[in-house]
């Protein structure tokens, strides 16, 4: 028997490797589901509504899709690591009140409770991902045991504090000019003014982008979702970028909890609660996993800008805003199964 | 024990014993793996084999007796700190990450980087560049290295997984049954790997079922039955006939061998 070697094949060219066209390789993107769904909303509320695309109204609801995106970028960084932060809404209340109690209640500056602020969240974050790690129990139920607590802690610290369950005057604190040029201060464009959290959202989101893809801890998220026992045998520090997610997300809802209290100068005891389920709503939409080890920070702010566009855009459609939350449920559904097709499909024709 | 040298071993095991809660998995094992030798562990499946390689590789934290890293006691409180000290391991899971591309696995853990402070990023194009050069060398030509390795291969996958260890392993290299799923062309790259390993000077501890993989390279062999030490034989006590016997059970193969014969049919 003889057999011809075959020519050596040049690294470039492998005849076993169809080129892989430009869509094929759009397809195995996580976001991709999300860019064509927010493409799809966009035309559905711009064809119907001219206020929807003037300045205004591209203002109106990047607003909500800002704040909400900045939690959703950090919320799937953490589901992407493989976990879920059922405590992240009631944290942005936590951090808001804190700011609030902390800088009326004890007279210092404003700056000073949002520092204070910026320690409770990171504290609250690190112990959530210090007992997920240490008891290996489901994310989900630790973090349900520290949404019920804050949210109790909540309520009663500000009543205590304030005697009443809103913690006011936060607009009369020294240093509130200061703080509110960097959290809610707006940029006009064209006329319009846009509120600053628009873009500390696309920074937020560049940023989450370039450590998921680029860096070394990027990686160790990925793979600590994907497979933590495999990933700790090959010597990634698993439980401290679990830890490490966990206080980002904590650190994303103080940001977002300073923003709302310095823009509304009065919080509400309850401010965020019910929240964290729609970050991880835009997280899901955005092409994360809920087994991790696979997502996007880009899909994730998708997710929030489908939210948003979908929230402002019934307004102006003069649907009854009872209907959102239905078309909220609804997109979820289709995000995750149009998802799910896409990448058997990618899977497949790779 | 052969003592022609005065270095100590690299690795050395002393009354070694590992507990899962009741179960007592290792008892009472002590080996050494020495510098430019091929330690051989035999046993049925679930003699301990894996587990005896998972505590040299920090992985399981040993219940009983001592482990030595070139003399010195050591306790090994994560896989990070074997690796640090030069142990790389081929896991019998293999340890990848199936939903990640070739090259995020070939350096997962162990990522080259680029620039300074807070700009230090993954190096990609060196980590791609050296994943296809060093699967390359193992005669795996990957097709694109952004492929997740949960789409490779059975074979691919365990070959990535060894050229991940060979490219890390400084001092020992642990391979728990690297060849099972390869076939007899890249299971004679692996062999030819541990020979080259070994004569770069490194220790390794091969685990194998494979009496004609195991007989050639290995220079000792410590033979495992029921999570206790049946014995160490260097390669000049045993032949290779011994070693499969004791492998497989040489009565029971040789039943088996019977058992499998067709009747011969009766005389006409
Ligand atoms: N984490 C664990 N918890 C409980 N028991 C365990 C654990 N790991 C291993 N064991 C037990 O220890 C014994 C040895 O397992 P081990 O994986 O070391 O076997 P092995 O020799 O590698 O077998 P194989 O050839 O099938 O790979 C088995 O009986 C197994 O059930
Ligand atoms: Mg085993």
């Amino acid at each position: 028997m003889t057999t011809t070697d075959a020519p050596p094949s040049s690294p470039a060219a492998d005849e076993r490797v169809a080129s892989v066209g430009l869509l094929k390789r759009l397809l195995v993107k996580p976001e991709l589901g999300a860019l064509v769904g927010a493409v799809v909303v966009f035309a559905f509320f711009a064809v119907q509504s001219s206020v929807f695309v003037s300045p205004s109204g591209i203002a109106n609801w990047l607003d909500p899709a800002s704040t909400l995106g900045i939690m959703a970028c950090a919320v799937a960084l953490l589901m992407i690591g493989g976990h879920f932060d059922l405590s992240a809404g009631v944290m942005t209340g936590t951090s808001a009140l804190t700011v609030g109690i902390v800088s009326v209640q004890f007279e210092t500056t404003i700056w000073v409770g949002i520092l204070v602020a910026l320690a409770i969240t990171l504290a609250v974050g690190f112990l959530n991902g210090f007992l997920v790690v240490r008891t290996g129990l489901p994310s989900f139920i630790i973090t349900l045991g520290s949404f019920l607590m804050l949210q109790g802690l909540n309520l009663g610290l500000t009543k205590l504090f304030t005697g009443t369950v809103n913690a006011g005057g936060i607009g009369v604190t020294d240093g509130f000019d200061s703080a509110e040029a960097v959290f809610a201060s707006t940029v006009t464009i064209a006329g319009q003014p846009f509120r600053i959290a628009i873009l500390w959202w696309v920074l937020f989101t560049a940023l989450a982008t370039w450590v998921l893809l680029k860096t070394r801890f990027g990686n160790w998220v990925f793979a600590t979702g994907g497979d933590e026992v495999a990933s700790r045998n090959v010597g990634v520090p698993a439980a401290r970028t679990t830890i490490t997610l966990f206080m980002t997300t904590a650190a994303a809802a103080w940001f977002v909890g300073v923003v709302y209290a310095v823009r509304q100068t009065s919080v509400q005891a309850n401010v965020g609660i019910g929240n964290e389920l729609i970050y991880i709503v835009a997280a899901v939409i955005g092409g994360c996993l809920l087994t991790g080890g696979f997502g996007s920070a880009i899909g994730a702010s998708l997710g929030a800008l489908i939210f948003g566009m979908t929230q402002q855009g019934i307004v102006y459609l003069r649907y009854d805003s009872d209907w959102f939350f239905f078309f909220l449920g609804a997109m979820l559904l289709l995000a995750v199964l149009t998802n799910r097709a896409i990448r058997r499909y990618a899977e497949a024709r790779r | 024990m052969s003592e022609t040298t005065g270095t100590p071993p690299l690795l050395e095991l002393r009354d070694i014993g590992r507990d899962f809660g009741s179960v007592i998995a290792l008892d009472g094992i002590s080996t050494s793996v020495r510098a430019g030798e091929v330690t051989c562990v035999l046993g049925d499946n679930g003699a301990g084999k894996s587990t005896l390689i998972k505590v040299l590789s920090g992985v399981h934290q040993p219940s009983r007796g001592e482990l030595l890293l070139d003399g010195t006691p050591v306790r090994f409180g994560a896989p990070r700190e074997a690796l640090d000290a030069g142990i790389a391991t081929v896991f019998q899971d293999l340890a990848m990450i199936p939903l990640m591309a070739i090259w995020r696995n070939f350096f997962l853990g162990s990522e080259p980087t680029r620039g300074w402070g807070p700009f230090r990023r993954f190096d990609a194009a060196t980590a791609k560049e050296t994943t296809r050069r060093e699967l390359l060398a193992m005669g795996i030509d990957v097709r694109d290295p952004d492929q997740p390795v949960g789409t490779l291969s059975g074979g691919e996958r365990q070959s990535v997984a060894i050229a991940r260890a060979v490219y890390f392993g400084a001092r020992v290299l642990i391979l728990d049954e690297p060849t099972s799923a390869l076939g007899v062309k890249q299971a004679g790259v692996v062999l030819r790997y541990i020979a080259q390993a070994r004569d770069r000077g490194l220790g390794v501890v091969f685990i194998t079922h494979n009496p004609h993989h195991a007989y050639p390279v290995g220079d000792r062999f410590v033979l495992l039955k029921r999570g206790r030490s049946l014995g160490d034989f260097g390669k000049d006590e045993v032949t290779r006939d011994e070693i499969t016997s004791m492998m497989a059970g040489g009565a029971e193969l040789d039943e088996l061998a019977h058992e499998l014969e067709r009747p011969t049919p009766p005389a006409p």
